[in-house]
């Protein structure tokens, strides 16, 4: 097991290395300049405000030292918030998203599991029915639909929490993560109901239920911890992906989060705000695909961590 | 068989649903319309003091991305320290530049080269006096090239004496033409006489900067609302450097308190129109600005206010793509294009956000003469939409480039609103223009800039905002060589009028007048170097109740130094 989880570090700093490297040079390829206002500068000026951010120096000098930087932890300075360095402005973004996110997955991922159960158990009844069409709408319906609907309904008509902002404490949290939560909700009830009916036909459930076993054992000792392992592998992206923002809901509810700025990051050429972001995504997700691998062996004794030797 | 019924009877419901939530919309935009009308005659029937709560809430576009004057530049930024900091001069609500920090008017040498500016007692808002080695501090801050400010040398090459060599890397910083004679004087030398030298004073990167307070705050300086000071009508607080929230707290140190009646503004960032406008149905919120579909949908709302803006928008027709002759180098092919497409209609039915149709490139309201005459007046309209002189010299174009079919490219921005309207340009180019095959590249900023700076496009779809009030800031957009040209635009003529309106002619305004008119005709509609669009316009949802808010054709768009709340309650 140790041996098994020390190369897997291994690779999670390959992998980020080369994250690192892949993202430093598409992002010199983007067209533009991240300089607002370029055009209006004289050719000394300008050189004189690339000299200040490196951009005067060929492209192979610039990644080795915004490696050597980065393995100091110094992310940069932002071009679009002149004076804010990059490890600061994530950190003040992330903290909104992170509970956006964890709430939308760890609601949509719990009312996903029921509805999957339900379905699943209650195969072509009235029930099953029901959560597939409410998985149906929540995959083909995109989330800024829900915020939009959300918003008006629960803020503007029935004035049950705010509209936008973030001021009112877990109130403003609430609207964007029941809008967040109906993505992981659908898919988490699809992916629960569809493995669960499969395991339910198989033969060692036939047998559980031949030796006696009631219901409830059935499907939850035996059928349910089997339908998470495929739930748990789509789970880890999709976690990395809300925990660090959702820039449409974001920025329909005005939330000082981080994704609606790694957008705008892209569309400025901020370069370090950029890397930054993207950096902290890769990290993120490469950390979440690791837990997902532990967790394997942990829901599924089947899955043995050995390491290598074998 | 059984399943997929049911799945398209809900299917259906669902869809239903949605509808009925779109009518239902729709009633209570209505009622909530006619409660407003109602409340704006109450309030107006019953308001007669101002309130005595004076607090004012609004929403900006984008956050501020510093407070370090040297090293701003954008639009929000400029809005705040305009409220927040003051220079020499301020604009007033009728858009002229009145002394603010100087004590009333400067004494100018004979050749207009030497301003002399007497500074008024006047504090920061720590309580310490504002000083003529402020402004000199600022000044030379912005130019020495360890700050690489990109305003400062913009703002003051060619203007301010030793700008140009200095930021040209020849002269050092601390030559520049600004000296504090002592404490409370202040010399300033230029470069060449500037007519417009004092309104260019109300622009933030000439506002002042206590030296002793930025060196102590070292690299903090600027990075929060606690981090700067201030001197003007408010101060900043609760911004965190990067935060989407702000306060203005009024200012007791400021040396025109009395005038200024708000206690409170507070400012949140809301980058989605259809949220800022629930928030002001709310009532959260007292102003919002609409744009695309909420612009028609809110254009015969009583409290909408149309705003005309200075930015104008036009063809930049490029006459040597990537180093080869194209079409638009036939003065009749953009003759053709300048006039052969309904401005009226784009900007009433595609645009419908209180832009207006503009045959001129110098906007409407932005320059006036001594007796108030808009410099609009002169040329008129230059390139208003003649079918019949189209074509006519889309004949004559043709025959001259020996051809029948042409095909250009239109380069144009990737926003939903632009999409539309470089759709309509097609289709109505097309048809008026026989012959003319028009294809659509729509790109990010960043993308079309750098098509722009490497002349790789047609004819591209751009704007220009003026950074101070003189027809200049557009007429020397199309100097040949010029940054902005990059559409191998060249005349003698208009080079030589453009020397003579920032050279000799600068002490003698009306032959100067008469100049930048002959500039701009020569521009605009005799070489037809550009094909003017539309002159920019805003539509701002605006409570009954909040008065005095002074929009500014330059610099900050906004003052709040004059508002008030009236008739709320």
């Amino acid at each position: 097991m140790a041996k098994y989880i020390l190369r897997r570090v291994i690779y999670m700093f390959i992998t980020f290395f080369l994250i690192a490297t892949a993202t430093f040079f598409l992002m010199k390829a983007l067209p533009g300049s991240p300089i607002s206002s370029a055009a209006k500068l004289s050719p000394s000026q300008l050189a004189i405000v690339e000299a200040k951010y490196d951009l005067d120096k060929p492209v192979a000098v610039q990644y080795g030292k915004y490696m050597l930087n980065l393995a100091k932890g110094d992310l940069g300075v932002s071009f679009q918030f002149k004076n804010a360095s990059v490890t600061e402005l994530i950190m003040k973004r992330l903290g909104p998203s992170f509970l956006l996110g964890s709430q939308g997955l760890i609601l949509g991922v719990a009312i996903g599991i029921i509805l999957g159960m339900i379905a699943a158990l209650r195969q072509n009844t009235i029930w099953d029915y029901g959560s597939t069409l409410i998985a149906i709408i929540g995959i083909s319906i995109p989330s800024f639909v829900f915020a939009t609907l959300l918003q008006y309904w629960l803020a503007v008509k029935w004035q049950i929490f705010p509209v936008a902002l973030w001021k009112d404490g877990w109130m403003s949290s609430v609207l964007p993560s029941i809008a967040l939560a109906m993505g992981p909700l659908a898919t988490a009830s699809r992916f629960i109901r569809t493995e669960m009916i499969e395991v339910l036909g198989s033969d060692y459930i036939t047998l559980a239920k031949s030796k006696g076993a009631s219901g409830f054992e059935v499907a939850f000792k035996h059928a349910f911890r089997n339908a998470l392992i495929p739930l748990v592998t789509v789970l880890g992206p999709l976690a990395a992906g809300l925990l660090t923002g959702s820039l449409v809901i974001e920025k329909i509810f005005a939330i000082p989060g981080i994704g609606e700025q790694f957008v705008k990051s892209i569309m400025t050429d901020d370069f370090p705000i950029i890397m930054g972001t993207t950096l902290f995504f890769s990290a993120f997700l490469i950390l979440v695909i690791f837990v997902v691998d532990i967790l394997y062996g942990i829901i599924d004794p089947r899955i043995r961590l050995s390491g290598g030797s074998n | 068989m059984k399943n997929s019924k049911f799945l398209w009877l809900f299917g259906l419901m669902l869809v239903l649903s949605v509808f009925l939530a779109a009518c239902g919309d729709k009633e209570d935009a209505t009622t909530t319309k006619e409660d407003k009308n109602s409340t704006t005659e109450t309030s107006k029937e019953t308001a007669a003091v101002i309130d005595e709560d004076q607090v004012l809430n609004l929403i900006e576009g984008a956050e501020i991305p510093t407070m370090d004057s040297s090293l701003m530049t954008d639009q929000v930024g400029f809005i705040v320290l305009n409220n927040v900091n003051e220079g020499l001069y301020r604009l007033n609500p009728e858009n002229v530049a009145v002394p603010a920090i100087s004590d009333g008017e400067p004494t100018v040498s004979e050749d207009g080269l030497v301003y002399t500016f007497k500074i008024r007692d006047a504090n920061w808002s720590d309580g310490s006096p504002v000083t003529a080695n402020d402004f000199e501090y600022a000044w030379k801050r912005a130019m020495n090239p360890d700050m690489a400010s990109e305003y400062g040398p913009y703002m003051m090459s060619g203007v301010i004496k030793n700008a140009t060599e200095i930021s040209e890397g020849t002269v050092d910083y601390n030559e520049l033409g600004i000296k504090a004679l002592d404490e409370k004087t202040l010399e300033v030398t230029l470069e060449k006489p500037v007519p417009y030298f004092l309104s260019l004073m109300s622009f933030g990167t000439f506002y002042p900067l206590k030296e002793a307070f930025v060196t102590a705050q070292g690299d903090n300086y600027a990075k929060n609302s606690d981090s700067v000071l201030y001197n003007g009508p408010f101060t900043l607080a609760d911004w965190d450097g990067t935060g989407l929230t702000w306060k203005y707290l009024k200012n007791d140190q400021y040396w025109d308190k009395d005038t200024v009646k708000l206690t409170e503004i507070n400012v949140d960032v809301v980058k989605e129109v259809p949220t800022a406008v629930n928030l002001y149905t709310n009532g959260e919120k007292d102003r919002v600005g609409l744009s695309g579909d909420y612009a028609s949908q809110y254009a015969d709302d009583p409290e909408v206010v149309n705003q005309p803006d200075t930015a104008v928008y036009y063809f930049k027709y490029n006459q040597e793509r990537l180093g080869k002759k194209s079409p638009l180098a036939n003065v009749n092919i953009r003759e053709a294009i300048s006039k052969g497409f309904n401005k009226e209609d784009l900007t009433s039915v595609v645009l419908a956000n209180g832009s207006m149709p503009a045959s001129y490139l110098i906007p409407k309201d932005f320059y006036f003469d001594e007796d108030g005459n808009d410099f609009r007046g002169v040329n008129g309209d230059m390139t208003a939409f003649d079918l019949e002189a189209a074509q006519a010299a889309w004949e004559k174009g043709l025959a001259e480039l020996g051809v029948k079919e042409i095909s250009i490219e239109l380069l144009g921005s990737d926003s939903d609103v632009s999409k539309k309207m470089d759709e309509y340009l097609k289709s109505q180019l097309e048809k008026n223009l026989p012959g003319l095959k028009m294809s659509l590249k729509e790109v990010p900023f960043a993308v079309r800039l750098d098509l722009d700076t490497n002349q790789d496009y047609d004819i591209e779809f751009a704007g220009w905002g003026p950074d101070y009030q003189d027809p200049y800031s557009f007429l020397n957009l199309w100097e040949t060589g010029g940054g902005n040209n990059h559409m191998s635009y060249s005349s003698s003529e208009y080079d030589q009028l453009l020397k003579d309106i920032n050279g000799k002619l600068a002490l003698d305004p009306e032959a100067r007048w008469n100049a930048m008119a002959k500039a701009e005709k020569l521009v605009v509609g005799e070489d037809y170097a550009i094909g003017p669009v539309y002159q920019k316009g805003a539509m701002i949802l605006e409570k009954s109740y909040v008065k005095g808010i002074a929009k500014h054709p330059f610099g900050g768009d906004y003052s709040y130094k004059w508002a008030y709340i009236e008739g709320k309650n």
